[in-house]
């Protein structure tokens, strides 16, 4: 990219007299806050495995992978590296997923968390774990309960289009009903089952272990490289359906696709580790305004899902021993939505 | 007309090739992939430069074309039955009153609206049939309205023209960056390359989507109101900018408002009411007062434009 902008540069006898450009300079600022994000996200990892009630070196933990039997084993493999890992993968999964609807929507709110997609994956979790007994895989419950709470919230929102503003309104008010209903199910379950469902109500990665995050972890990443290959249309799509089409992108198959991507991302996460609101929602914002744009950028939101979920992980556990992680990230992104909130109402 | 196969010939073989519409000629001698990647509105210019076909004016037999259409939005029937030629090489300026249907006979003609019946045929092949992005190097829209992302520069937007000459595999090369560099210079807004758009006036950022549909290049541009809501300095300066672009041999068509600017600037004029074409041509052949009466119900005098000669219409005066 930078090579073919220095390539161009002579024939542009017009262009700004500063040797570096400021698109250049966007470029640069992009790739700073990726490294950056990338470094921290390292340094939080290694700070999660090391650090808790059992403070490790990393020279311990090197050992720890060795020594199968040994109780740092357990710590580090069994406990830590599943809960690290999952913090990252979710709260990058959950970041991109907001990344898409926000961009869809055209809408700072347009987030699964705020419009309901999910709290429909939590029903349907809990419709499979608590009524169904566990009959069908929470997972699968979270898919099929995120699916169709998007395509009620579509179909109620569609009118010649979907608004990204009335997309909202109907999302908060199915998600709110939806809430009434997980807690009717929760409270009509058995004591121990509705304890269970409870903590993982609030959004926790302390259920989090491997038999449960393998297989999230390779939804994700399917459902990743299928983002990176849509991509591109998604960044067509924000010019607007007629230019988009007239760049030849089949608009409604495309954004069908980008939905679906979407609702399955923030599903997954949800089915693993119950509603983790704020994520989706802010992340994607924060890195728009980190970089600086154009529009939201995918790679920065998606990491900084991960280190924002990683670090209001690492509080839960660490500073408020027995909070959920739910209601961290719930308590800092409360104020934030509010401020949204304000802030779009006051612009209409 | 001479220059007509090799345009065709270069529209069909786009689909030969999705990574590569036009240089994929097997009996090619050059291995260098820059020189054998001619766009299609490069190869329609050179054509219309040859040896032959010297005369742009001359427009050819029509590559844009619909037979019988019926255009509809769910139920609302705009147009039956409609059949329009599009020249190739001409200025074609679509003129009529609101809710004529000029518009949505645009939008028909760039993909964005299926007729529910007839046809919309690109080189005698049913648009519909054609892969997106293979249509997307062909036929060039500037829409009514469009979106720019939050914080984007000028240069990254008009970037974006360039997607349906991009792939999967096929990213970002010197000849995207080319095209991006002529469209800014064509339009003037190459000093403006680092701006963001969102503090550019309404006139510039025009000028700038006008760019962007131009980075894509194609040997027909359509025009859905391209000059409204702007002054009249700004309009005649962007319609300049597109009797510029004809005469370098693009195929322009545009839905204008303004009939005077239509008569001046079209080399074809279809002047439609109630979604019929009541008469087409060249504008100093059928702009007449009877003609601006009945598809207006204006009643006016036709005199010839004393700067171009071109149809003047002039309303009369109001008689109370």
């Amino acid at each position: 990219m930078s090579a073919a902008t220095s390539a161009g540069a002579p024939e542009t006898t017009t262009a700004s007299p500063a040797p570096v450009s400021a698109r250049e300079r966007m470029r640069r600022r992009r790739r700073t806050v990726v490294l950056v994000l990338s470094v921290l996200l390292v340094v939080g990892f290694v700070l999660a495995i090391c650090l808790g009630r059992y403070v490790l070196t990393p020279a311990e933990v090197v050992e720890a992978f060795v020594k199968l039997e040994s109780f740092d084993h357990q710590v580090v493999v069994e406990w830590r590296l599943p809960r690290t890992l999952a913090a990252i993968a979710f709260g990058g999964a959950l970041a991109a997923s907001g990344a898409i609807f926000q961009t869809l929507s055209r809408n700072p709110l347009g987030s699964p968390d705020v419009i309901g997609f999910s709290t429909g994956a939590y029903t349907g979790a809990l419709i499979a774990g608590i009524v169904l007994g566990n009959a069908v895989p929470v997972e699968l419950g979270a898919l099929v309960g995120g699916f169709v709470t998007a395509a009620v919230v579509y179909l109620l929102a569609y009118r010649r289009g979907i608004d990204g503003f009335r997309l909202i309104i109907v999302g908060v008010a199915v998600s709110g009903i939806l809430s009434a209903v997980n807690v009717w199910i929760r409270l009509r379950a058995k004591a121990e089952v509705a304890m269970a469902a409870g903590a993982w109500g609030a959004g926790s990665l302390s259920l989090v272990d491997w038999a449960r995050l393998v297989p999230a972890m390779i939804v994700i990443a399917i459902l990743g490289v299928a983002l990176i290959v849509l991509a591109p249309r998604l960044r067509q799509l924000e010019l607007g359906d007629d230019a988009a089409k007239a760049h030849g992108v089949r608009v409604e198959p495309s954004r069908l696709a980008l939905v679906a991507v979407g609702v399955a991302l923030a599903a997954i996460a949800t089915a693993v580790t119950g509603p983790i609101a704020f994520i989706a929602l802010a992340a994607p914002q924060i890195a728009a305004r980190l970089t600086r744009g154009p529009g939201i950028p995918l790679i920065p939101a998606a990491l900084l899902g991960a280190v924002l979920l990683l670090a209001a992980d690492q509080l839960a556990q660490n500073a408020l021993p027995g909070v959920p992680v739910g209601v961290v990230t719930v308590c800092v992104g409360g104020g934030y939505l509010i401020w949204l909130l304000v802030r779009e109402a006051r612009r209409r | 007309m001479s220059a007509e196969p090799a345009g065709t010939t270069g529209a069909r073989r786009a689909g030969a090739s999705a990574a590569d519409p036009i240089g994929t000629d097997p009996t090619g001698t050059d291995p260098n992939p820059e020189e054998n990647d001619v766009t299609l509105a490069e190869a329609s210019a050179t054509a219309s430069t040859g040896p032959e076909g010297g005369a742009v004016d001359a427009p050819g037999a029509p590559r844009l074309r619909t037979q019988g259409a019926r255009l509809a939005y769910d139920r609302r029937v705009i147009a039956e039955n409609l059949s329009v030629d599009i020249p190739d090489r001409s200025f074609t300026v679509i003129v009529g009153p609101n809710a004529c249907g000029k518009s949505t006979l645009l939008r028909s003609l760039s993909r964005l609206l299926t007729p529910t019946a007839g046809t919309v045929t690109l080189d005698e092949k049913p648009l519909g049939g054609y892969a997106p992005k293979e249509a997307a190097r062909v036929v060039g829209l500037l829409p009514q309205s469009s979106t720019a992302p939050d914080g984007i520069t000028v240069a990254d937007l008009v970037a974006r023209g360039r997607y349906p000459h991009q792939g999967l595999f096929r990213q970002w090369t010197s000849t995207d960056e080319q095209a991006v560099e002529r469209a800014m210079v064509a339009t003037e807004v190459d000093a403006l390359a680092d701006r963001h758009v969102a503090e550019l006036s309404g006139g510039q950022r025009q000028r700038v989507w006008a760019a962007m549909a131009l980075a894509q290049e194609t040997p027909i541009l359509l025009l859905d109101e391209p000059t409204t809501f702007l002054d009249i300095a700004h309009q005649i300066e962007l319609l300049d900018l597109f009797a510029r672009l004809h005469r370098d041999g693009t195929t322009v068509v545009a839905v204008l408002h303004e009939l005077n600017q239509a008569a001046r600037y079209a080399t074809h004029l279809i002047a439609m009411k109630a979604g019929e074409v009541v008469a087409e041509g060249p504008p100093s052949e059928i702009v007449t007062a009877e003609l601006v009466e009945e598809v207006f119900g204006l009643a006016c005098v036709v005199i010839p434009d004393p700067e171009t000669g071109t149809p003047l219409v002039i309303p009369r005066a109001s008689r109370d």
